[in-house]
């Protein structure tokens, strides 16, 4: 019977919640981060947000190829690329998701999610790398853009009421959801 | 003396710049702690799973609103009640109404291609996920392409519906204190809302 049944309608069978889902309470963990929030204002007087780093370490990758047109740059300008609390907060950030997969048994080890993997096919490499490399090019220049990513507008923003903020936030689901319902039509 | 200033003031600049500043060791390790909780949190709750990221922008697993909502939740009336206690500055980002949609919705589009967001796709990395190393690699190219519009950007298009750091508080009659109890109970009833009427 199986072999009948057209490829589009396999597509239909891919569910996200047939994958297992988190560790932890979504709830304690969302307050946690909250915590961790007030934490990082009181101790670091920093908001948390993941965003800024990668734009420091462009910033770190452009002087050393064209210092002069970087440091013409007026987004350069107004925030030189440093080594600073922002960045190492991202690529701690890789130590502690590691350190939580390891502990709970988690670590995948694989370049193709299984969900993408049921959708675009277990041979789809070139694929998967173009198509996250092409989100990671659209959502820092979108993120700069905007002022924040998930984390700086999404929680650290709309948790001060920032409006700007919230309106981020909003579009970030609005362009995603829109765009997801595409990638994962039938 | 002016020509003291003259050739003094360009040498600094250069000097700022070519050599890039490092943080004092205390800042870099406190980054690197709360950094290593974020991630281990992240990992933890599930966000750093393709099939998670995806399964909000597909709104079948809520699990990423769940999070959000409530760390907002916490953290808005925590950093509230410090910041009245005079114990933390607030840290508000510009409104800029042009900027803030259309960047918000071209990050967005980024998200549902890579499925991880900027601290997700860090999360993902250290859980094993390789994928997230070309998203990686695409915010690198992504922050400096910006970086070359960010002249013109900001000339054409921050102004249109630019607010300055305006907050709900600005806006609505009522005072601070007020406006975080009722974005709290909101937030509250919409995480009672989707737990009620969605599966995960």
């Amino acid at each position: 019977m199986h072999e009948f049944v057209p490829p589009m309608l396999l597509v239909g069978e891919i569910d996200p919640l047939q994958y297992p889902g988190p560790a932890w309470s979504p709830y304690l963990v969302g307050g946690l981060i909250g915590v961790l929030s007030m934490l990082t204002f009181y101790f670091s007087n920093k908001p948390i947000g993941a965003s800024t780093a990668y734009a420091r370490v462009a910033g770190l990758l452009g002087l050393l190829v064209a210092p002069k047109h970087t440091r013409s740059l007026k987004y350069f300008k107004d925030n030189p690329p440093n080594v600073g609390w922002e960045l190492m907060l991202v690529i701690a950030v890789i130590a502690g998701a590691f350190l939580a997969a390891w502990t709970g048994g988690e670590l995948t080890g694989r370049f193709l999610p299984s969900m993408w993997q049921d959708r675009f096919g277990s041979d789809s490499y070139v694929l998967r790398a173009i198509v996250s490399l092409a989100g990671g090019i659209l959502m820092a220049f979108g993120a700069r853009m905007a002022g924040g990513c998930t984390s700086g507008h999404g929680i650290s923003g709309t948790l001060q009421l920032a409006i700007g903020s919230w309106i981020s936030a909003i579009c970030f689901f609005i362009g995603g959801v829109i765009a997801a319902m595409l990638m994962f039509a039938q | 003396m002016a020509t003291i200033d003259q050739t003094a003031e360009p040498t600094r600049h250069s000097a700022d710049l070519t050599q890039p500043e490092v943080a004092p060791a205390k800042t870099l390790v406190m980054g690197i702690a709360f950094g290593i909780v974020f991630g281990f949190l992240l990992q933890r709750g599930g966000v750093a799973k393709y099939h998670v990221l995806m399964g909000q922008l597909l709104l079948e697993d809520f699990t990423v609103l769940k999070i959000m909502m409530s760390a907002v939740v916490v953290g808005a009336l925590g950093i509230h009640f410090m910041h009245r206690a005079g114990l933390v500055e607030m840290h508000i980002k510009p409104t800029r109404y042009a900027s803030n949609a259309i960047g918000g919705l071209l990050f967005g589009i980024g998200f549902a291609l890579a499925a991880y967001c900027p601290g997700t796709g860090a999360a993902a990395l250290g859980q094993g996920n390789y994928d997230a190393i070309a998203m990686m690699v695409g915010m690198l190219a992504g922050s400096y392409l910006f970086a070359e519009a960010s002249g013109w950007i900001a000339r054409r298009i921050d102004p249109i519906g630019d607010r300055g750091k305006i907050t709900l508080h600005d806006v609505l009659p009522l005072n601070r204190t007020a406006v975080v109890l009722a974005t709290v109970a909101v937030i509250c009833g919409v995480l009672v809302a989707v737990e009620l009427l969605t599966i995960r």
